[in-house]
């Protein structure tokens, strides 16, 4: 089971990485959907074995919604705006790649000292799960940009979503589902938030945001 | 009875210049062109060794040193490199190390040499050579960790010998980490096209040609041949984690290494006719990325 699964993993960790160090908004849109991507196949993958049926339909719904119907949400809500990157992040991307590393480190050492209820499929899949979450975590509270932090609590869904997986047979279904709509919703109203902000400053920034007073 | 190791060696010493000829040669049929002889660089090389020299006033005695320790690291560096299972001549606990120090020793003599000559225009070069090697060493030094910590060798010769058994069997996102961030530093520390255009000479561009422009005669021909043993000696290393093959018997081994080595610097001739040069700003990301691919690695393996 590790052989099949650890090279979706280690393509998330690339992603992640590739997030934290990437500038371009579009690029970041489509990295966040690949990493929707393999964690639908990851899912499938590690729970067909107990219900096809379920993992297909969670699988399928999971790949659907990120892979699909979110990068087209942000992109609509991106267009109009005249941002093609972040620019000014409060962590510099270089800067972020390398605590991004630190922060895998720590996560795998976390994870190492760990006693899960059950075994999960690979060694690799808990510290993956954090170090998503963690990433996402990063995002939001490292970028400037609305859409940049909509990403990042994207990537912290899927962090979360992915420590599911390990856990997976624990679940119900309906809960599951529950979850995926509840991003759903998220999205689609951050996206239209993140469009009216637009519309009314002609910018993004949220640190200008703060100066904001009524 | 003549060992596959020290063969490996000699093959080494009479093939490196031949990976700049395949490279020329991969790049001209991109262009469809149809390119230099494939010997050109072993001619060039000839031609410069039985050429005079010219010294500028203002160097003093780095200038000639230089490229002669350039070359003779090159030859030692050869002695501790495995090709594929074949062990190599030298092989003790740490020799990684050494190699490393040695293909450092070699940019420092360069450097210096460049430096000695008291233009500021090849001590713009030498900066940048500098700089960019900074960030290329940690990510070589944590990609070969990564091979002596999934293999528990010590030396560079067993830790290349176990690729198979101990990286790609168990992990192959490791193997294929390791190999990724060692094509990066490769393609870096040789100048190639990523990173620096070896065809241009242009001043602002050029980084690791601008260091050598006032060599001439035998000493440039020993400044193109270091550069190739250092070519060599990257490629096979590649090589020997890309090309897994290990039967048993040390001469086909190597002999599959050998070709695997063509093979890369033909790969290094395809992305050099496939890429634009990147700009200088976004080197340094890529070499941390090589790094951090390797430090990926080193965390993978168990």
């Amino acid at each position: 089971m590790g052989w099949e699964i650890d090279p979706i993993l280690v393509t998330l960790v690339l992603v992640n990485l590739l997030l934290l160090g990437g500038s371009r908004l579009v690029t970041c849109i489509r990295l966040v959907a690949v990493q929707g991507v393999l964690l639908g196949i990851l899912a499938l993958l590690v729970q067909v074995g107990w219900s096809p049926t379920r993992a297909v339909l969670l699988a399928g719904g999971s790949v659907l919604l990120k892979g699909v119907v979110f990068p087209r949400l942000l992109s609509r809500a991106l267009r109009g705006a005249e941002i093609r990157r972040e620019m000014e992040p409060y962590v510099g991307y270089t800067p972020s790649v390398l605590l991004g590393l630190a922060m895998l480190a720590l996560t795998v050492w976390v994870s190492s000292r760990l006693t899960l209820p059950l075994p999960a499929a690979s060694h690799l899949l808990v510290p993956v799960a954090l170090f998503t979450t963690l990433t996402g975590l990063f995002l939001i509270v490292a970028r400037r940009k609305a859409i940049t932090q909509v990403l990042g609590y994207l990537v912290l869904e899927n962090g979360i979503v992915t420590f599911g997986i390990a856990l997976s047979h624990e679940a119900p279904l309906s809960v599951e589902l529950g979850v995926l709509l509840d991003v759903f919703v998220a999205i689609l109203v951050m996206g239209i938030i993140v469009h009216n902000i637009r519309e009314d400053f002609d910018h993004i920034d949220t640190d200008r945001l703060a100066s904001l007073k009524d | 009875m003549v060992s596959a190791s020290i063969v490996g060696v000699l093959a080494g010493l009479i093939l490196a210049p031949l990976l700049g000829g395949i490279i020329n040669r991969v790049k001209a049929l991109f262009a469809g062109r149809s390119g230099q002889p494939l010997l050109q660089p072993y001619r060039d090389i000839a031609k410069l060794l039985r050429k005079g020299a010219v010294f500028s006033t203002t160097t003093g005695e780095m200038f000639g040193v230089g490229p002669a320790i350039g070359v003779a690291a090159g030859v030692v560096g050869l002695t501790l490199l495995p090709l594929g299972g074949s062990r190599a001549p030298v092989a003790f606990s740490g020799d990684f190390l050494l190699l490393l120090g040695l293909l450092a020793l070699a940019r420092f003599c360069i450097v210096l040499a460049a430096l000695d000559t008291g233009s500021a225009f090849e001590g713009m070069g030498a900066s940048r050579e500098v700089a960019f090697s900074a960030l290329a060493e940690p990510a070589m030094l944590l990609a070969v960790g990564a091979l002596v910590r999934a293999t528990d060798a010590q030396s560079l010769s067993a830790a290349v010998g176990a690729v198979w058994k101990q990286v790609w069997q168990p992990s192959m996102p490791a193997a294929v980490l390791v190999a990724a961030a060692l094509a990066v530093v490769l393609l870096c520390e040789n100048a190639r096209i990523p990173f620096d255009d070896p065809n241009t000479h242009l001043e602002l561009t050029m980084i690791h040609e601008v260091m050598v422009l006032d060599h001439s005669g035998p000493d440039f021909g020993l400044v193109l041949y270091g550069g190739a043993l250092k070519l060599w000696i990257f490629s096979a290393l590649l090589a020997g984690v890309l090309v897994p093959v290990r039967c048993g018997s040390p001469w086909l081994d190597a002999v599959a290494t050998v070709i695997g080595t063509f093979c890369v610097a033909a790969g290094g001739g395809a992305v050099e006719s496939t890429m634009a040069r990147l700009r200088l700003v976004r080197v340094p990301q890529l070499l941390v990325g090589a790094a951090v691919m390797a430090a990926l690695a080193v965390l993978l393996v168990r």
